[in-house]
């Protein structure tokens, strides 16, 4: 295994990885039907969809958590059954998840200790991982505790300790959904240097121009299906999207921003974090006019979520003028009652906190919107609710099977597109949206991000926090960075890029 | 091997079917303990299931029984909807019995009409106060509501003793540690003539329908269910933490003690340092037995009641022990529980994995 990266040069070997007919069928839908991929040594291998093409499916396949109902796989040249991740593992196959599984009161060496095979932890194992981090330009202290360490560090510990396996395949799951612009670049040369020394790497993503810069090849998975192969590198954004989505990408239309009143102040604002891995907030200041987007960017876990309850009113603070909402100090008014003063707030988690999962779609437009008449001496007016979600599902397509189906049947693109529009439709003046797109897929999130400039342009005062710097430089008008609990001063989008806001997200800012 | 797997959604079917399942379970071990005993298990359930109801007296003594139970049920169950686990109602329906007889003893003398009304008031007042402090605790001091409501049981019930034994101890009544007998007029008129049963039973069905509406059609019960389903989402959407556990206990409270004045208004008739054989407990039972709707209460109730009447007629035609009364009783609750997995999951036989090829 000591060809080149370029895969032209591997060309004709035999491949590391071939599924063939690969079928998963879930009971309401089918997953993956009759999928061919072949990964070659050393490849870099794009798994490109959208959300619900069935892109974990295949990975979940490959790494033994879900059996297929048919097809076949081949490792290096024999026919396999990977029965758990145990047997991948041990095959060669590791995979680095979206969502870490690392212990936070542990430390770097015992995480990753618990993970390798019994045995395998020795009492060399800080050298080996010294040695490995180094390697890789992945540099790590295997002394220290998890919850000191950021986002990115996270994804280090993760990404060595897959490494100390000695993978002849690496699967990454959205690694840069977490990461910084500079933390990105530092990865990408991690993996080309992985691939140059023969290990294969799938890449899962939806980031076309990610894709684009590191893959060699790439696999279009649609509804389940193989749409499409190619060489991202020869193919442009709009290809690669019109394969994926199977029609052009959308562009939102930005207008001027015709900005007026302060809507949204947040003045001096800090708080104690409510539990031991929390962030605290420490004076915070913001303003937000009406009819205009500021964007939040930084890395998640730097007080994001603190600072969306602290504006929310899900977390009540101790000085009410620390929050004002259209001129009324509002630190001390509960959720239900910022959002009589005109508030609107779509969280991060759609499901169990901007939805009740079991609850009919009717349901959960009454949630928030009781107020929009839906509610007369205290009883529910059913048919007023259910008309209130069937125009919701209309007016922003959500696919659903109705306003009686349940929230959690609906995917996370369309379950978003329903709270979106449940928000919007109450005819907020002052709008707070947390990582609207998170998650969607490329037409739904194009969607979502006219709806809130639509809004923007009716005079309503919208505050985005998101970790996709493109999406905030594409809708906002002015740009703040979150580190560490502090929030910078907010810039005029035109008047900034990428990497002055990547270097305030590692949190150099005053 | 046999799997446990999730269901995509939960299936309707197996709502409809687990009771079913569950009552072939019971059946069938009930037919080896009683084979055990020495006893013809066909005679014990007809002891246990039919003799119990077999004459209008039965019947109404089925009804008598289970009318607290759904009583307090239906109220427990507006709390256990929003996460509000108030364990003590059978203190809260003793509190009930004393603030209902209270005026009752009051009243000793009077005809008026309005001593029933003040009586149930007073009832449902003694419930609600008893389950304001558990919601108090909890929201101010965070206090757990499950331990503080159950600890209030025996506060209650030690009252109403000190009470029986001393100020409202009958003074005629040979030093018996009970209160006067109630007037006419402090009684519940009975519903079935021949029976012990009265309208405590349509109050009670009445109080059913309401918590029915309260649960489904008002945005009050709208925000329990939510509390209860999803926390997170109901700060989001600012339904007040506070509210809903003040809501909880004082339905479950002005349920229990309306169903206290009730028993004491009818088939006791006077304080005794007892006034329940369990119904706060067993409607917990009863509560979750009926899966926390109310139609399922009413039913969950008769049967509970029918598991009382059965358990006594066992004994007394079979002479079988109390215990195995109680042992079979046991086993249909928790047939009935624990079939109501398959609602949520279903079974699968696993065939072993097939051996990977060895690379």
């Amino acid at each position: 295994m000591n060809s080149a990266g370029s895969p032209d040069t591997v060309a004709k070997s035999m491949p590391r990885l071939k599924l063939a007919g690969i079928t998963k069928v879930y009971p309401s839908v089918v997953a993956n039907q009759s999928i061919d991929l072949r990964v070659l040594p050393g490849e870099i291998h794009a798994v490109l969809g959208e959300n619900g093409a069935g892109k974990s499916t295949l990975m979940k396949i490959i790494y033994g958590v879900v059996k297929p109902d048919a097809g076949t796989i081949h490792w290096e040249g024999k026919e396999v059954t990977i029965a758990n991740p145990a047997r991948a593992r041990r095959l060669g196959i590791g995979m680095v998840f979206q969502h870490f599984s690392l212990f936070e009161t542990l430390t770097v060496g015992e995480n990753i200790a618990l993970a390798l095979e019994t045995g395998r932890a020795g009492a060399d194992l800080p050298t080996r991982i010294r040695d490995v981090s180094a390697k890789y330009g992945l540099p790590l202290d295997p002394h220290r505790h998890i919850h000191t360490m950021s986002v990115g560090e996270r994804q280090r510990v993760e990404i060595v300790r897959c490494l100390l396996q000695d993978p002849r395949l690496l699967i990454m799951d959205e690694p840069t959904s977490v990461l910084t612009p500079q933390a990105v670049d530092k990865l990408f040369e991690t993996l080309r240097r992985l691939a140059a020394e023969g290990c294969s790497i799938l890449y899962i993503s939806h980031k076309l121009d990610e894709i684009r810069a590191l893959c060699h090849k790439a696999t279009v998975l649609r509804s389940g299906q193989v749409t499409g192969e190619c060489d991202p590198r020869r193919e442009s954004t709009s290809s690669l999207a019109r394969m994926m989505i199977g029609s052009d990408l959308p562009h939102p239309r930005h207008r001027e921003a015709h900005a007026g009143d302060a809507a949204l102040v947040v003045s001096g604002l800090s708080l104690p974090a409510d539990d031991p891995f929390g962030t605290s907030l420490a004076r915070i200041n913001l303003r937000v006019r009406a009819g205009e987007i500021v964007g939040i960017a930084g890395v998640s876990g730097n007080g994001q979520n603190e600072l969306m309850a602290a504006l929310s009113g899900e977390r009540m603070l101790a000085d009410a003028t620390t929050v004002t909402i259209l001129g009324t100090a509002a630190g001390k008014l509960d959720a239900a009652q910022r959002r009589a003063l005109g508030l609107a707030f779509v969280p991060e988690e759609r499901l169990g906190r901007g939805a009740v999962p079991e609850m009919s779609l009717a349901d959960n437009a009454l949630l928030t919107a009781h107020r929009e008449g839906l509610v007369t001496h205290g009883f529910i007016r059913a048919e007023a609710t259910r008309a209130y979600a069937e125009d919701t599902i209309n007016a922003f397509g959500v696919k659903a099977g109705g306003a009686d189906a349940a929230a959690q049947s609906l995917s996370g693109g369309n379950l978003q597109k329903f709270i979106v529009g449940r928000e919007i439709r109450q005819k907020p003046r002052v709008m707070i949206a947390a990582q609207p797109t998170w998650g969607v897929d490329v037409g739904a999130a194009a969607q979502i991000r006219q709806a809130l400039l639509d809004l923007r342009d009716a005079g309503v005062a919208i505050l985005v926090v998101s970790e996709e710097l493109d999406e905030l430089f594409e809708i906002c008008d002015g740009l703040a960075v979150i580190a560490q609990g502090r929030l910078s001063e907010v810039k005029p989008v035109r008047e900034t890029n990428a990497e002055e806001i990547g270097l305030l997200m590692s949190g150099s800012f005053n | 091997m046999l799997k446990l797997e999730a269901r995509p959604e939960p299936s309707r079917l197996a709502g409809w079917m687990s009771p079913l399942l569950a009552a072939a379970a019971t059946l069938i071990v009930g037919f080896i303990l009683f084979t055990v005993m020495g006893k013809d298990p066909w005679l014990a359930f007809y002891a246990f299931f039919v003799k119990p109801v077999t004459t209008l007296y039965g019947v109404g003594e089925l009804l008598l029984k289970a009318t607290p139970l759904m009583l307090i049920a239906v109220g427990l169950a507006a709390g256990y909807r929003a996460n509000v686990w108030n364990i003590g109602a059978e203190g809260q329906l003793t509190m009930g019995a004393i603030f209902g007889g209270g005026i009752a003893l009051l009243f000793q003398e009077s005809t008026s009409p309005l001593v029933l009304p003040m009586m149930l008031v007073a009832g449902v007042i003694g419930g609600m106060l008893w389950g304001a402090i558990p919601a108090y605790l909890r929201t101010r001091f965070n206090a757990n509501e499950i331990l503080t409501s159950l600890m209030l049981v025996y506060v209650a019930t030690l009252t109403l003793s000190l009470l029986v034994h001393g100020a409202w101890r009958d003074p005629e009544g040979f030093n018996f540690p009970q209160s006067k007998m109630f007037a006419e007029a402090a009684l519940l008129p009975t519903l079935l003539p021949e029976t012990r049963l009265n309208v405590a039973l349509l109050l009670a069905l009445a109080v059913v329908a309401a918590a029915w509406v309260f649960m489904r059609k008002s945005l009050a019960g709208f925000q329990m269910r939510v509390s209860g389903l999803a926390p997170a989402a109901a700060n989001y959407a600012g339904i007040s933490a506070r509210r809903t556990v003040w809501l909880g206990m004082l339905i479950g409270g002005a349920c229990a003690g309306l169903a206290g004045v009730s028993e004491v208004a009818g088939p006791i008739g006077q304080l005794l340092p007892s006034v329940s054989p369990g119904y706060g407990f067993a409607a917990i039972i009863v509560a979750f037995v009926g899966r926390l709707h109310p139609l399922g209460i009413v039913l969950a109730s008769l049967l509970m009641s029918l598991l009382y009447l059965g358990g006594e007629s066992a004994q007394i035609n079979l002479a079988l022990p109390s215990a195995v009364t109680g042992l079979f009783q046991g086993t249909l609750l928790f047939f009935l529980l624990a079939a109501d997995v398959f609602i949520h999951y279903r079974l699968r036989i696993a065939r072993p994995a097939k051996r990977a090829v060895p690379v």
